[in-house]
Order: structure tokens, then C-alpha cells, then sequence
């Protein structure tokens, strides 16, 4: 599903990314550690394509990354859901209509999105806040929209960039156990976190990997939790 | 880009538009740019439009006339006036030719010497007009026949004075002309900046719209569309004003001479109706380019 061979990312001058190798497989659950700097954010942008590897092949559904264009690699970020730890809204629009946002610019009709959107909203627990704007909202509503957002697409890959980063440990817990309950449905989850503890509460709920990032490199953490 | 993407842009999507936010000081300075711009270029085409209808008309009024004049010792002014005709009659190009009465003649010189000229006692040259017809009037021809058997004839065929006038018209219409691909390159210029300033005040909404996969497409159709319609309505308005004034403008007539005649005659009231659609097209391209550039720029 996605795959990285010998992926290396220099930015000014400087290696962000040293010889990177890992595959994801579809319905696998991922969680990408190290510590602040290290390149966890960077790893994520090069899997939905907002980075392009200096060198190393990426290939994201089959197909190699560097080889797409901006339009050709927009409809792949249509199959990867992103959820970002300062995640981002167009202020002047609604709760809703944030979310609805990816059916807007993918061209999918309202009426197939607008029905699941209520329920999506409710799944997250915002259902009561459609029509509230962004700056109204809490940090953990935040995230839980941006996570409604990533997935009203219903794409095959969740990339979580330190979704608990902002929130207290209750709602990062249920922000877990949103990611696990979409895992569950197939969906393929990389979470980059520096939150040790985060991913031993995940143990008792899913077979995850830890991958980890120092120096550049990736290394597998440790056995599966 | 196709022609389907033109219509996709233009066709708009309400929801679509709403991701870029409608306030922002480039709509008001969009809309300014659009109006002030087409207010200017309704007087520029107006000016245009006059300058090629005095052009015309002086080129056509004096293009088809000739002047013959017979200087000639009083005792010899009727025979050579007959001998002129004469050969006028005979001149291909000439549909007709008649001499000037001694009435005309002298209301010809009422303006500058009054009503009251003894005409009778003074030497004025006889002047004979030409009226031209096909195949056209071979003026060096006509002189080189005229000064062997004439030799006291002079033909004017207006060319000398003529041309220069028509000349001037010509060149005031191009001047017309080149102020409205001006005006049309500064409107570019002015939206350019707009949509620019626009789209890096944006930047945040251009990165969340990638973030859920939004086309480049997507992405600049909505501030073109945005764009091409405030063009529209701000040239709407300036064409609006720029025809009232134009309107308000003395009419025609030849006691006010050229100046008067500065407006639109007839079917020539549509052309400015044509200056926000021109508008919108020009800020259409203007933000297009811009959008894609920025863009590109972004990524």
C-alpha cells in the first residue's frame, strides 16, 4: 500500500532522511515514534506526497510518487486521510462544511456525503456543533473534526501526526480508540507520536507496529505491542 | 487550457466559491480598478470612433472632388475656361465639370472680404468644379494635358491638405485604439496584483484545500471566478458611467467642429456594452495565470 525503498529527504542542504525502508500493508496499524525533530512529520508528508524524496523509491497505491503531478497526486490525497496536530480550518465556513470539505473538491455529489456527514459528525461526538466555526472550538473538537475530515472520503490510509498532542489523556484516549475503530474497518493507520504512553494504552485494543526514527534512520522499535 | 475548462470556471459552484474567504481589500481595489478602467475606456472608444468617422467622412468628402483654377489676363478667362471644360469633358475619370458663377465665386469669398466685393473689378481666377467618377481622376495626367493646351489652369485635387487632415484623424483613432490596449494591459496588470496578493493572503486555505486533495484546478477556479466577476460588475458600473457621461457630451454639429462630434452614432452604442465583457475576459486570463503560477509557487 505504501512503500518506501532507500528514501532519503535533504532539505537546505541538511538530511532529514537517511535510507529509508518500510512497508506499509493494507489494514496494518502503525505507530512511527522518536523524538522532537527527529523526522516524524517529514516521513508522513513524504507518504501523501506534500514532499517528494530527494532519492529512494516511494510508491503510494502502486504508484510512484515522483512520477505524479500536482493533480495526479491531489486525487491520490484523496485515498489518504491526514490529521495534523495543529490541524488546520477554513475559519470563515462551518463545522460541517469543513469536514464536507474533501467531497467539495473531489466532485462527489452532496446528497452521498451529506447523509453520512450528521452521522460521521455524531460518530466523533461533534454531532451538536455542525454549524459552529472553527475558532469555537476546543482543541480536542479540533482534532476530532480534523479526524472526521481525514476520513468522510473513506480513505484506505490515516495518517495521524501527533493527533493527542494538543488534547488531555481522555480525549487522547478517544481519539485511540476512534484510529483503532477505523483500523478495525480496514483502514490502513500511521500514527507519528512522541507519546510513549499513548502507545501502551493502545496495546490492550490492536496489533500495532512501532516504528522509531533517530539519527535519520527508521528502526522497528520492538515486537509488536 | 480547453475550452471545457473555461466553461467548468466560468459555470461556478456556489459552495466551491466559499472556500476563499469574500472579504479583503483586493475585492474593493478589483472592483475600483475594473469601473475606473472602463469609464476610461468608453471615452477612449468614443474618441476612437470619432476620429475615425471625421477621418471618413473627410476623406470621402474631398476624395471625390476636384478644383480647377484659370489664371488667366481677363480677355483670355472665358476662352480658356472654354477650353478647359473642354477637355475636362474629355478626361476619363471626370463625371462632371462645370464653371463657378460669378455668384458663387463671390459667396466663396464673402467670409473673409464681406458681401459687398466688386467682383467685377477684380482679376479673380475662374474656378471650375470637378466632380469625379469612375475610374478615378488621373490627376498628373490631367495637368500634363492641361499645361499644353490650359496654360493658365491649375488643378487642385485636395491630395495636399486633404491628407494631412485625414492623416491627423487616422492617428487620433490609433491613438484611441492603443489607450484601450492600455487600459486593457493595466487592468491585467492591476487584477494580476489583486489575485497575487490574494493568493499568498490565502496561503493557509490553498494549504488545507491540497491537504484534502483539492486540484490546482479547484483551487484557482475559485479565485478566478471570484475575480472575473467583480471585474465584471466594476466595468459594468464604469461602462455604466463612462456612457452617461458620453451621452451628456454636446451633439454633433459644424458650429461646434470636431469636438462636438466626440460620442457613439447608432450601432456604435453597442461597442461599449462590449468593455465588461472584454473586462471580465481580461481578468479572467489575468487571475488564471496568476492562480497557476502561485500555485506552482506553493507546491
Amino acid at each position: 500500500m505504501i512503500e518506501l525503498e532507500n528514501v532519503s529527504y535533504t532539505y537546505g542542504g541538511g538530511e532529514l532522511l537517511s535510507d529509508v525502508s518500510v512497508q506499509l500493508q493494507p489494514g496494518s496499524f502503525h505507530f512511527l515514534t522518536g523524538p522532537s525533530g527527529a523526522g516524524k512529520t517529514t516521513l508522513l508528508k513524504l507518504c501523501y506526497g506534500a514532499l517528494l524524496p530527494t532519492s529512494g523509491r516511494l510508491s503510494v497505491f502502486d504508484q510512484d510518487i515522483s512520477a505524479l503531478d500536482r493533480d495526479q497526486l491531489a486525487v491520490l490525497r484523496r485515498r489518504v486521510g491526514v490529521v495534523h496536530q495543529d490541524c488546520q480550518f477554513l475559519d470563515h465556513m462551518t463545522l460541517a462544511e469543513n469536514v464536507a470539505l474533501p467531497l467539495m473538491v473531489s466532485g462527489r455529489g452532496e446528497s452521498s456525503g451529506q447523509d453520512n456527514l450528521t452521522e460521521l459528525l455524531s460518530w466523533v461526538g461533534l454531532g451538536a456543533r455542525l454549524e459552529a466555526r472553527p475558532p469555537e472550538l476546543s482543541g480536542g473538537e479540533r482534532q476530532r473534526a480534523a479526524l472526521a475530515r481525514a476520513v468522510i472520503l473513506s480513505p484506505d490510509v490515516i495518517l495521524a501526526d501527533e493527533p493527542t498532542g494538543n488534547v488531555d489523556w481522555e480525549m487522547s484516549q478517544r481519539l485511540l480508540h476512534l484510529l483503532v475503530e477505523l483500523n478495525r474497518m480496514g483502514k490502513t493507520v500511521l500514527i507519528a507520536t512522541h507519546d510513549l504512553s499513548l502507545i501502551r494504552a493502545a496495546k490492550s485494543h490492536v496489533q500495532a507496529r512501532v516504528l522509531r526514527i533517530s539519527q535519520r534512520k527508521l528502526h522497528l522499535a520492538g515486537a509488536d505491542l | 487550457m480547453t475550452g471545457a475548462d473555461i466553461r467548468n470556471l466560468l459555470r461556478g459552484d456556489t459552495r466551491a466559491d466559499r472556500v476563499v474567504p469574500p472579504t479583503g481589500y483586493t475585492a474593493h481595489l478589483t472592483l475600483f480598478v475594473a469601473g475606473a478602467m472602463a469609464f476610461l475606456a468608453v471615452f477612449a472608444l468614443a474618441l476612437s470612433l470619432a476620429a475615425g468617422r471625421i477621418a471618413d467622412r473627410w476623406a470621402s468628402e474631398l476624395a471625390g472632388a476636384a478644383t480647377l483654377r484659370i489664371n488667366a489676363p481677363a480677355e483670355q478667362l472665358a476662352a480658356q475656361t472654354e477650353a478647359a471644360l473642354t477637355v475636362l469633358s474629355q478626361t476619363p475619370g471626370v463625371s462632371s465639370a462645370r464653371a463657378l458663377s460669378a455668384d458663387e465665386q463671390a459667396a466663396l469669398l464673402a467670409p473673409w472680404f464681406g458681401p459687398d466685393l466688386p467682383l467685377d473689378t477684380l482679376p479673380i481666377p475662374q474656378l471650375i468644379e470637378i466632380i469625379e467618377g469612375e475610374p478615378g481622376l488621373d490627376a498628373l495626367g490631367l495637368r500634363l494635358r492641361l499645361g499644353a493646351e490650359v496654360p493658365g489652369a491649375v488643378l487642385d485635387d485636395h491630395t495636399r491638405w486633404r491628407e494631412p487632415l485625414v492623416d491627423a484623424a487616422m492617428s487620433l483613432r490609433r491613438l484611441g485604439w492603443i489607450s484601450i490596449l492600455l487600459i486593457g494591459g493595466a487592468t491585467a496588470a492591476m487584477i494580476t496584483l489583486a489575485a497575487n496578493a490574494s493568493l499568498a493572503a490565502n496561503a493557509q486555505i490553498i494549504e488545507v484545500l491540497r491537504l484534502v486533495g483539492a486540484q490546482d484546478g479547484f483551487i484557482a477556479g475559485a479565485f478566478v471566478r471570484r475575480f472575473t466577476y467583480r471585474a465584471f460588475f466594476g466595468a459594468s458600473v464604469g461602462t455604466l458611467l463612462g456612457m452617461t457621461g458620453v451621452l451628456l457630451l454636446p451633439e454633433a454639429s459644424d458650429a461646434g467642429g470636431f469636438l462636438t462630434g466626440v460620442g457613439f452614432q447608432g450601432k456604435d452604442w453597442v461597442l461599449p456594452v462590449l468593455i465588461p465583457v472584454l473586462g471580465a475576459a481580461v481578468a479572467f486570463v489575468a487571475t488564471w495565470a496568476a492562480a497557476r503560477r502561485k500555485l506552482k509557487e506553493l507546491s
